[in-house]
């Protein structure tokens, strides 16, 4: 008999990738491409959506190639950018506007101004996230208060709203000849459009945000039948989707409520499952759909999203050349045994998770004539432990649950110092996978699941295998709870920084 | 080997032009072309000649100024793509699916002075309890000293005493077939298989290897298992290339 793949597309910021995985959660084949990033002016970040989708054709056909008679690819799973919005016309397929990428900062005055209305307390307690321009509802609402006649065009069913997934769904089943028009619930959750509680379009936030029905998708399963992709060949059925993040999780086998990954890349995304069960936060962490198998209930998760992790050791890099390459960062670090007194905040743009404050600008405090760069390299890598500690505690604080272990992956794994001085700083273990490829792999077991590929999420666990464990040192660990304090005061200082001046 | 002797079957520029670069690295700053051509012996023209060519290839600059000669970057960069977390960062996801197919622990590891030092590892991956032991060392009678100590410079195979060390004509086999086995790897009782990784210009910057119990690697008569031995070159391979070296 021969063998059954999945095929696997991660549609990212800034690279669309198509893999094959076989039974054992082993990636078989990959191929990859970049797309342009536009930005037109400050602070707005744009993709050709039309550029993504034939990037996703050509990389998909080519691990199709790649595999050729090897074996029978059984199902297609999609994990992508999360909240990048794209609006096209259904009869043309072509989009009224480049994709507005979720960097984009375009919408703050759109948000500023929302946020001040009496009834805006509506999209936290429907939504489960506070008014923020980092989803993609406020840019649903740019476009259509941008576009001349967009709004009319929506209400007529002529325009059509989707975030990534969406966007090649709809062209993968046909585009503008019968293509089908869906999300999954994981990236419906990221709009400030749907009650998070019944998992539909809410008609209140739709009037709040003056968004016509008539052009959004249905919302479905993370896990289940969404289309046939007619548009490769051999045709090939959609059977799963997820953002990024989720689909992270959903790969790292965070089944169980408490389970949580962190993903450590330009930024850092630490989801940790909480069951069933919608958790109301208070802390600073976000609530959000963690996935959804068809016919069963919605499971939750807690988010915590930090803007700048790795970015800031390319920042070390590019912005002030004291190394050659990424990894180098350890290499210099090691040259030193502590941070000698020294703390690099990375606010560049505000800072997200606990704090969601946007006024924040970074800062390196306590410089004297001691510190050399290897004590900088040491306060650049010890600024993500400290974050990632920052929204382990808020998530504890919402949540009450323990966190046994936390997974890891992403480049910065790699990083030995850095995994041990989160082991350390969170006083947990902090494990990393074999399969590295945590996002398609999440996307691969959405769709393989569907289609008895893996017969249950129990089958998905046996093929999770721990590849390094960083163990936390009981006394490195009280001395750095010790230490805490002056992150947080070094946090404070960038806070009153980036104040506005009266 | 010893300065100034012709050694059969060597080529002679390469000889002159690394003693002119001992000469300029001796004198801990700079140098006129007749002071170098002095030191080595060499007429004035033969050695502005091989400094034409080594300012060419940046492992000699001249001042502008004064003319004189000192040691160029492109020397002191010849040394600083060994950086082991860059190996290590370069090489993590092909040592991943090597684990991953072949069932066993990895390990890459690089001579830090005459230690064979464990720079990355995977655990078996059967998630049992393992330590991760970055940053230990491995005696140099391991399949990973082997590979490494054989392509290391000066071979240390000479040493009298108690078998710390491989043989030279051990160290020459491994260099003629591409890969080391050997028995007790880790600990008693365990095997290991490994193969070199290149850098770009083929020098031989670390070795990736498996270990296991002796029977899951080697055969009753003590040679590897092919299927094994060939997903731990082809994995090291891959590094190579990673590292671009074009080979192989």
């Amino acid at each position: 008999m021969a063998d059954r793949y999945v095929l696997a597309v991660d549609q990212g910021t800034t690279s669309t990738r198509s893999l094959v995985f076989d039974r054992g959660g082993r990636m078989v084949a990959v191929r990859q491409r970049e797309h342009r990033q536009f930005f037109p002016r400050p602070g707005w970040v744009e993709h050709d959506p039309m550029e993504i989708w034939a990037n996703t054709q050509r990389t998909a056909a080519q691990v199709l190639g790649d595999i050729g008679s090897a074996g029978d690819v059984v199902a297609l799973g999609i994990a992508n950018q999360r909240e990048t919005t794209v609006v096209w016309d259904r009869a043309t397929g072509r989009p009224v506007l480049r994709a507005l990428v979720w960097q984009d900062t375009r919408t703050a005055d759109l948000v500023t101004r929302l946020a001040a209305r009496p009834d805006a307390g509506l999209v936290a307690e429907r939504s489960g996230m506070a008014i923020a321009g980092y989803f993609s509802g406020p840019r649903l609402r740019w476009i259509l208060d941008s576009v001349p006649h967009a709004r009319e065009r929506a209400e007529r069913g002529e325009l059509l709203f989707g975030t990534m997934e969406t966007w090649l769904i709809w062209n993968l089943t046909g585009g503008p000849d019968g293509g089908v028009h869906v999300t999954d619930v994981t990236n419906a959750s990221r709009t400030l459009l749907m009650d998070v509680r019944t998992c539909r379009w809410d008609p209140d936030l739709l009037a709040f945000f003056g968004i016509p029905a008539a052009m959004l998708p249905e919302i479905k399963p993370s896990v289940g039948v969404l289309g046939t992709a007619t548009a490769l060949s051999p045709a090939i059925p959609i059977t799963g989707a997820l953002g990024d993040q989720q689909a992270a999780l959903f790969g790292q086998a965070c089944f169980a409520p408490g389970e949580a990954k962190c993903t450590y890349g330009t930024g850092s995304f630490l989801l940790q499952n909480t069951g069933e069960e919608l958790v109301r936060t208070r802390s600073g962490s976000i609530s959000t759909v963690a996935y959804q198998l068809a016919g069963e209930p919605v499971h939750y998760a807690l988010e915590g999203s930090v803007a700048v992790a790795g970015a800031l050791v390319q920042w070390l890099r590019d912005g002030l050349g004291l190394i050659g390459s990424a990894a180098e960062v350890e290499t210099l670090a090691r040259t030193v045994s502590d941070n000698g007194g020294c703390y690099v905040v990375p606010a560049f743009s505000g800072l997200l998770a606990p704090h969601w404050r946007g006024e924040a600008r970074g800062l390196v405090a306590g410089l004297t004539s001691y510190v050399t760069k290897g004590h900088l390299a040491r306060a650049v890598l010890e600024a993500t432990g400290w974050q990632t500690r920052d929204v382990v505690q808020a998530m504890a604080a919402d949540s009450g649950l323990s966190l046994p272990a936390l997974r890891v992956d992403g480049g910065m794994t790699t990083n030995n110092l850095l995994m041990q001085f989160i082991a350390d700083a969170l006083d947990t273990p902090v494990v990393r996978p074999m399969v590295g490829e945590t996002v398609s792999l999440g996307a691969a077991y959405a769709a393989g699941l569907a289609v008895g590929v893996w017969s249950d999420i129990e089958a998905l666990r046996r093929n999770w295998h721990r590849a390094a464990q960083w163990t936390p040192t009981p006394a490195r660990a009280q001395a750095l709870t010790r230490e805490y304090p002056q992150w947080e005061r070094a946090v404070e200082l960038s806070i009153a920084w980036g104040a506005p001046r009266d | 080997m010893a300065y100034g002797r012709a050694v059969p079957g060597s080529v002679q520029s390469i000889e002159r032009a690394a003693a002119i670069l001992r000469v300029v690295a001796g004198s801990g700053g700079t140098l006129g072309v007749t002071d170098i051509a002095e030191a080595v012996g060499l007429a004035k023209t033969t050695t502005h000649s091989l400094l034409r060519t080594l300012l060419l290839v940046g492992f000699v600059d001249q001042d502008r100024e004064t003319g004189r000669y000192a040691l160029g970057a492109g020397l002191l960069r010849l040394g600083s793509h060994l950086d082991v977390n860059e190996l290590r960062a370069r090489a993590s996801n092909w040592a991943d699916s090597l684990a991953a197919r072949s069932g066993h622990a990895v390990r890459l590891a690089t001579l830090a002075g005459d230690d064979v030092l464990v720079v990355h590892h995977v655990f078996r991956p059967d998630d049992s309890a393992q330590v991760l032991d970055v940053g230990a060392t491995v005696p140099a009678t391991s399949a990973l000293g082997r590979v490494l100590l054989a392509h290391s410079h000066p071979h240390t195979g000479h040493r009298s005493g108690p078998r710390t060390v491989p043989l030279a004509t051990e160290l020459a086999e491994v260099r003629a077939r591409g890969w080391a086995a050997a028995r007790g790897e880790v600990e008693p009782g365990m095997a290991g298989l490994a193969a070199p990784v290149r850098a770009a210009g083929g020098l031989v910057v670390a070795a990736l290897g498996v270990s296991g119990p002796v029977v899951t690697l080697l055969d009753a008569r003590g040679v590897p298992r092919s299927p094994v031995l060939a997903m731990v070159t082809d994995a090291a391979q891959s590094v190579s290339r990673e590292l671009g070296h074009g080979g192989g």
